[in-house]
């Protein structure tokens, strides 16, 4: 079996195991609705903060749902590698020539999936709602693009903690985490409407402020080539470094055995 | 059945409930920091909301989302209790309970009164923190009194309904059960701005919602300016009988499986 054999048979695994698994996709798609609702039906007269930067509050808070479910299932895809391990399969695949990459990149192809369905989802909801995106139809595929690369981004970090703990709890337990992530980042307020200077400055150097703002600028603004550069830029980073570190977290994993 | 029985049942399952969930820090911390976190949140990152046209609460932002989050943070406390209840369903200590108490309503009770206990805690610690990152308080001490009995109120509100829950399920696997009608009661209640500012197909629900005259009650409280208390409490004690039923008869559902 080639390597590409290899990650092609993890992949299908990765997205199989995710499609079949409603009781965790549903949450990760879901969820986030839910949120977006009642949030943007509470401070739906935020709009009329001086300087608020779009009409409609739904249109502004859309792309923070974008980047929760890719959190989310993130967290999922984590959680499944730890299964894995908890199971014992990883030391069976130990046992077989796999690629470290490849049984890697295969696991967050279920992120990557859940991610799409989320986005394909939320974009028929946006639409639906009248929200509309100020980049036009080629401003979809970039939306997606970014919501792949922000799920790849938490994805890779939950990977390198169910490498590091072994435990599917330890991943799960992680959640609270994401949600302060998001909750101090600029997904209720633009940052330049946050006046509690530290609060500002936590925004400033949450990188979720930055996946937020990428998609946030397609849907208000067009084609910001700053916003989008720093939301590729900084999801990028994360992939790399997240995905370099579980390599090596894999490795010594498999060392021990 | 004697007084005796009951009280004797629901002090033991209190006092053993409240020290299960103060001495072990990771049950101790979560309903302190829980609040104290979204206080952070909501008072710090959403402040603007306060500029927003016809946004008129007195006493600033930070006062408006306190009251909010302490009630929050009470009906978290509350909903914990049923999650409490559903790990001693599944491992057996409740059935052995039920065997040794005449009056099973005190085990009620006694998870009920554990979670004001954690609230009364959590609460001070609260407004200690925010008092002292600057609040404007407004109330005088009968107020704060009448913001402590709001907590209480809905801390008990979400117990009764989380143990409700738990008597029926009998697994701490209906978690999400007993969380998000709490979750959704509490954000479909006017959350970051005032009633008169919501839009929108939220306005007509939160105009039901129970939870709205509290959050608006206790937000009265914190302003020194208390309006409709009648009609706060009244709802306060409906929504607590109605509850109630709701656990007494899970409770009798559970005795009848015990």
């Amino acid at each position: 079996m080639t390597t590409l054999q290899q990650f092609a048979w993890l992949t299908r695994r990765a997205v199989v195991r995710t499609l079949r698994q409603p009781a965790a996709a549903f949450p990760a798609l879901l969820f986030p609705l839910i949120l977006l609702a009642v949030v943007a039906a509470g401070l739906g007269s935020a709009t009329d903060i001086p300087g608020f930067p779009a009409d409609s509050y739904l249109q502004f808070a859309l792309a923070g749902a974008f980047v929760q479910a890719a959190m989310v299932g993130g967290i999922n895809s984590g959680a499944d590698l730890a299964v894995d391990i908890e199971s014992g399969l990883l030391d069976r695949l130990a046992l077989t020539p796999l690629r470290r990459w490849a049984l890697l990149l295969g696991q967050l192809s279920g992120a990557v999936t859940l991610a799409l369905l989320a986005g394909v989802l939320y974009l028929a909801i946006g639409l639906l709602f009248g929200v509309e995106i100020a980049a036009g139809v080629g401003g979809v595929a970039v939306i997606l693009a970014l919501a792949v690369v922000s799920a790849l981004a938490f994805a890779a970090l939950s990977a390198l903690l169910a490498l590091r703990t072994g435990s599917s709890e330890a991943v799960h337990g992680a959640f609270p985490l994401t949600f302060l992530l998001l909750t101090f980042s600029s997904f209720y307020l633009p940052r330049t409407l946050i006046d509690v200077d530290w609060f500002k400055a936590l925004a400033t150097y949450n990188p979720v402020s930055y996946l937020i703002e990428g998609v946030r600028s397609l849907y208000i603004d067009g084609w910001d080539s700053q916003a989008l550069a720093l939301g590729f830029g900084l999801g990028a980073a994360i992939v790399a470094i997240g995905i370099a570190c579980a390599s090596a977290a894999l490795k010594g994993r498999l060392a021990h055995r | 059945m004697t007084g005796h029985d009951f009280g004797s049942t629901t002090l033991t399952v209190a006092g053993r409930n409240f020290k299960t969930t103060m001495t072990n820090p990771g049950l101790a911390l979560r309903p302190i920091l829980g609040p104290l976190v979204f206080f952070a949140a909501f008072a710090g990152g959403l402040s603007a909301v306060g500029r927003t046209p016809g946004f008129d609460f007195s006493s600033g932002y930070t006062a408006f989302q306190f009251a909010f989050i302490m009630l929050q943070g009470a009906l978290f406390v509350g909903l914990f209790c049923g999650l409490a209840l559903a790990r001693d369903l599944q491992s057996g200590f409740i059935r052995r309970l039920m065997l040794a108490a005449r009056d099973r309503r005190g085990i009620v009770v006694g998870y009920v009164l554990a979670g004001l206990g954690v609230t009364m805690i959590a609460t001070t610690v609260l407004l200690g923190v925010a008092l002292l990152c600057g609040m404007q308080l407004d109330g005088d001490l009968l107020d704060v009194a009448g913001m402590y009995s709001l907590a209480l109120v809905i801390c008990a509100a979400g117990a009764l309904w989380s143990m409700g829950v738990a008597f029926r399920m009998r697994t701490v696997q209906a978690a999400p059960l007993m969380q998000t009608p709490g979750f959704l009661g509490l954000f479909l209640a006017p959350a970051f701005v005032p009633y008169a500012l919501l839009e929108g197909w939220i306005r007509p629900i939160a105009r039901v919602n129970p939870i709205t005259q509290l959050v608006e009650g206790a937000r009265g409280f914190v302003s020194g300016r208390p309006e409709d208390l009648l009609l706060t409490y009244g709802v306060a004690a409906a929504l607590l009988s109605v509850l109630a039923i709701w656990t007494l008869t899970g409770l009798r559902r559970a005795e009848r499986i015990a």
